[in-house]
């Protein structure tokens, strides 16, 4: 639950869809613009937009991802039969986009709009409130103008409409066109706050005529404003951010962790690391993964994760195996030990015995690969019912012939990091 | 990409213990019908020997009356109500609210408690309330110099004084980490989840805590680290900080500038969690909504080293946090700043009956056994026999009988007998007592429980008494060894009749078909019918009396109940006991229940009319007057 980013096409599908009740009659936003999938049949799409065959085009990938044209990734004053083949040649494909590589799924075509000048605005939430900024200098990096940006408080109990925008415009404001960006920031701050919004940028926006066009919009909705806001969101979905491809056994555990009320999560940072985390709690799961990182281990940690929210010991042990058969797959080119760390806080209410029952079932099932790969290890928690969980795991160790090191919250959190990592 | 200007805004004043905001004089209402949070705020209360308990009153918006809970080992009543207006009224000393509401109500019942004259603080649980609407709530506390804790937090806790809800955990947790009396050490987190382990830390490092508040992992907390800091510097007894800040958002600044500036001058030891952000390629969510790391300022890096420069003391990694945390308090003691608390011994905090039956150190003999059936775990047994298997293999209303009243897995005979048993006993007209008497009641405007149970109480020795006295009259006779003759005579000596034999119509010319049909099944079938062959042969002798002296259909079924049971494996002494204890009464309720419902439901839907027994029908012969005693 967080604030979340969506894609520019809803973005600009909502603006279109509520501007006569933001920002009324006398300016408009034609709303021209559509989406592209995997799916999408090219060919079929002239039928729904007529306007992809009357007007020249820009094409775009529409991931979350921002500097497009830096990357080559704007196509502009475009045919329909370009844009297509401009959008062929890249769908489905490995793309990198500054650090990331991920694969282009999703594109946005809409009208190229030849036009003069570019403006920029931006609605920011912050604790107060809100804060718009304005600027008649978009469309480039807009920290390079910063000097023309004008910015606008709105504390939250204050009424837009009882602020004189049109005054702290900023000076080069042409005049022609006060009213009219004073009355659009209105409705677009109105627009941002009755539907949820966290984040809005529209980098440009152009003028032509009577209309206002934005040609490249990145927003982030509150989602936990749903309860209020999802009808008017429409059946909108959160796209995973751009790069993230999943691994099959991430899928796995995302699908798990949809399913059920408890959290699961697992990223995998590097599947040849010798450090794995089999942590409990949000907050513990990220101590434990800092502590490798600041520790100096950056480069054996092998994966993020943590399991919380009284999960059941099918979900445990789940969890559990994913991990171990991901650590258990190949032995260190070097023959050294690998280390898997069970760690975790002092519970509130979690049954450390029960949770632990599911991770013991599947150390057992992998007896043999834990022992083939040399792991190692190491437990700490704390919480209800945690002596008995303890001993649980204990007398696997001596059970299983794997060395399994206990400890409770007398001891620190993270020292087991510290004992498996050579540390004190 | 838009600036980030850091801005510190204007703290609260620390006014004449302003500072306060929980301790052990605290009382709270508490909003929502949270019955385990308030017995652990109780139970807390207890272990820190609060004379008075923290919960003076509930709000629950669907339900008002007494809520019962332990203090201690006695039971205390809390008063319910559906508002928070009359809450308040009722205890206007209570100045803290801790708000159980959902997300989707924690704004508007939070905004109320804001907005009540007599609260001054609110902890808000719910973990998704619009970024908006804590925004919205912030403003109103700052107006009203009012303190808000959260949202999507576990709360706080003042130790040895008060607990928000669940904070801290486990009552055992709670006395191992000192935290029932109070320490020196007042710390700040973001996350809830870590307070349990920052409570271990402090008391193994320290003389303990004074107390923790966890702002929650929203973006926008509704109070900030700074806030709660300003606090504890303005408070003597504590006498130094711990801070557990997070990667995203830039709240910890405002602390970084005010050590700097030398507003806090008691030792801070601090670190923000989240250093492991850099190593990820790509965004990951971490679990908090404010823990991501945009701007470089955000990162939990930059932060420790900011913090580290104001002065604060900044451990390299969470591994030593603890450490830190030690050297900083020994300083304390050494420098003669600070005494050291002693330690207190708690009371003996009364085991809750489930937890001890759990561990297996406690027993108690049960008022009730059970032995036929079973509702607990996955799925409803009828004597050992899943439900599910019930329906699968077909075992029907005889098998389910022969489970419940007989623990038996009945073969398919038994089970075809009891099955003929309950339709053929299930009506027999309107005008039979009972089925009158379920009638009048009906037409009475009666309900339909009320109705058929005013015609099952007809039942007994002359109405429906038949079946359960034949198997009586006959067994009793029979186990005693006496031939059938001795039987007649000896009842005819008695003057009682024999029940289950004769028949206002039938005889043994025009024999009951019914009879007929169910004696042909038991010869056909039973293993054993010694009983109806026993009244067979009484029925020869009182039939050469008179035509009608048959052995009719009650007289019937009573005899092949007891043949039934004799032929599912019961001794002669175990069916007496099944009689004495009214099993062929059981039959015939369960039958003719199923007909009195019908009359019952026949007379609903007819309308018809109450029922009035007309005058004409009815002799009046009362006297002039009555008889004197003398």
């Amino acid at each position: 639950m967080a604030q979340r980013g969506i894609r520019e096409y809803y973005g600009k599908k909502m603006l279109a869809k509520y501007w006569t009740e933001y920002f009324g009659k006398d300016f408009k936003y034609p709303g021209k613009i559509a989406l592209v999938d995997p799916k999408t049949k090219l060919d079929d799409l002239p039928k729904k937009y007529k306007w992809l065959k009357e007007e020249k085009l820009v094409v775009k990938p529409d991931q979350l991802f921002g500097k497009r044209g830096k990357h080559g990734l704007i196509k502009a004053d475009a045919s329909f039969a370009e844009a297509k083949k401009w959008i062929k040649e890249r769908m489905n494909k490995d793309t990198k986009v500054g650090k990331v590589t991920g694969t282009l799924t999703h594109f946005i075509i809409e009208p190229f709009v030849p036009h003069e000048g570019e403006f920029y605005v931006a609605i920011k939430s912050n604790r107060e409130g809100d804060t718009i900024y304005f600027s008649n200098h978009g469309g480039v990096d807009i920290e390079s103008v910063w000097k023309t940006v004008a910015e606008i408080q709105i504390n939250v109990d204050q009424d837009i409409d009882k602020i004189n925008v049109e005054s702290k415009l900023p000076k080069d404001t042409p005049k022609a066109n006060k009213k009219m960006f004073s009355e659009f920031i209105k409705g677009l701050y109105k627009f941002y706050r009755e539907l949820n919004y966290a984040y809005l940028e529209i980098n440009p926006f152009v003028v032509t005529g009577k209309d206002i066009i934005p040609l490249d919009l990145v927003a982030r909705l509150d989602d936990t404003g749903h309860f209020e806001s999802s009808e008017k969101w429409g059946g909108i979905t959160f796209p995973a951010p751009f790069g993230r491809k999943l691994s099959k056994e991430e899928e796995y555990i995302k699908m798990m962790d949809e399913k059920s009320g408890a959290s699961l999560k697992l990223t995998i940072l590097n599947p040849k690391g010798r450090v794995w985390t089999m942590v409990a709690g949000g907050g513990g799961s990220v101590i434990y993964t800092d502590t490798i990182v600041d520790l100096g281990y950056r480069d054996e940690l092998a994966n993020y994760g943590e399991y919380s929210g009284n999960p059941t010991t099918d979900l445990t042990y789940e969890y559990a195996k994913t991990i171990l058969d991901l650590m258990t797959r190949e032995k260190d080119p070097k023959g050294r030990e690998k280390y898997l760390l069970v760690g975790g806080g002092i519970a509130n209410f979690t049954d450390v015995a029960k949770t632990f029952t599911g991770i013991t079932m599947a150390l057992r099932d992998y007896k043999k690969k834990l022992k083939d790969a040399n792991v190692k290890i190491y437990v700490r928690r704390g919480g209800p019912n945690y002596q008995e969980g303890l001993r649980i795991m204990k007398d696997l160790g001596k059970e299983l012939g794997i060395p399994i090191d206990v400890y409770g919250p007398e001891t620190h959190m993270t020292r087991i990091v510290n004992m498996a990592l050579g540390g004190k | 990409m838009t600036k980030t200007k850091q801005k510190t805004k204007p703290t609260k004043k620390a006014g004449k213990k302003d500072y306060i905001i929980m301790d052990k004089n605290t009382k709270a209402i508490v909003f929502g019908f949270q019955q385990r949070a308030i017995q652990r705020m109780l139970d807390f209360d207890y272990i820190c020997r609060r004379e008075e308990p923290s919960v003076v009153v509930i709000v629950n918006p669907t339900r008002d009356g007494m809520h019962k809970c332990f203090w201690g080992t006695k039971e205390i009543l809390i008063p319910m109500v559906r508002t928070l207006k009359e809450a308040s009224k009722m205890h206007p000393e209570a100045d803290f609210m801790v708000n159980f509401a959902s997300f989707r109500s924690a704004y508007p019942t939070s905004k109320e408690a804001l907005e009540t004259k007599t609260i001054r603080t609110v902890a808000i649980i719910a973990e998704g309330v619009p970024e908006q609407r804590t925004k919205e709530l912030i403003k109103i506390a700052n107006e009203k110099n009012k303190w808000i804790i959260g949202p999507a937090t576990v709360g706080g806790i003042a130790a040895g004084g008060f607990r928000i809800g669940n904070t801290a955990g486990m009552l055992d947790n709670i006395v191992a980490s000192k935290l029932h009396r109070q320490g020196s050490v007042a710390y700040v987190s973001k996350s809830g989840g870590l307070s349990n382990e920052l409570n271990n830390i402090i008391a193994m490092n320290t003389d303990g805590v004074f107390e923790g508040v966890a702002i929650g992992g929203d973006r926008y907390p509704g109070s900030t680290f700074i806030q709660h800091m300003m606090r504890y510097e303005a408070n003597p007894d504590i006498k130094m900080m711990v801070l557990l800040g997070e990667v995203g958002g830039i709240d910890e600044y405002e602390v970084v500038e005010a050590i700097k500036k030398r507003r806090i001058k008691k030792p801070v030891v601090a670190w923000c969690i989240g250093t492991c952000s850099k190593v990820f390629p790509a965004e990951v969510q971490f679990g908090h909504a404010g823990a991501r790391a945009g701007a470089d300022l955000e990162t939990a890096d930059a932060k420790n080293k900011a913090l580290k420069e104001a002065g604060a003391y900044v451990p390299t990694s969470f591994d030593d946090f603890d450490d830190q945390i030690k050297k900083v308090y020994t300083k304390l003691v050494k420098s003669g700043k600070h005494k050291p608390i002693p330690d207190v011994e708690p009371p003996i905090i009364p085991l809750d009956y489930d937890v001890a039956l759990k561990q297996g150190v406690i027993r108690r003999p049960a008022n009730f056994i059970s032995t036929i059936s079973d509702d607990r775990g996955e799925e409803l047994r009828y004597c050992g026999v899943k439900i599910s298997r019930i329906f699968k293999d077909k075992w029907g209303l005889g098998g389910v009988i022969g489970l419940l009243w007989f623990k038996k897995d009945l073969p398919m005979w038994a089970r075809e007998f009891i099955e003929r048993v309950v339709l053929l006993t299930a009506d027999h007209g309107p005008a039979v007592s009972g089925a009158h008497n379920s009638i009048i009641a009906s037409r009475a405007g009666k309900d339909l429980i009320s109705s058929l149970v005013s015609g099952l109480l007809t039942i007994g020795p002359r109405f429906g008494g038949a079946v359960q006295g034949s198997a009586d009259h006959f067994t009793k006779y029979l186990y005693a060894g006496e031939e059938p003759s001795f039987m007649v005579k000896d009842m005819k000596s008695k003057n009682v009749n024999i029940q289950g034999i004769g028949h206002r119509i039938k005889s043994v010319t025009n024999p009951d078909v019914r009879v007929t049909i169910m004696v042909d099944f038991a010869k056909k079938n039973f293993p054993v019918t010694e009983t109806l062959d026993y009244a067979l042969q009484v029925e020869k002798l009182t039939t050469a009396k008179r035509n009608n002296l048959i052995l009719n259909v009650d007289g019937c079924i009573g005899v092949l109940c007891c043949d039934m049971l004799r032929g599912i494996g019961y001794t002669r002494d175990e069916v007496r006991e099944f009689v004495d204890l009214g099993i062929l009464n059981a039959f015939f309720v369960l039958g003719r229940s199923i007909g009195f419902m019908g009359h019952i439901m026949d007379q609903k839907r007819l309308k018809s009319r109450l029922y009035r027994h007309p005058w004409d029908d009815i002799e009046y012969m009362m006297p002039d007057k009555p008889e004197k005693i003398k």
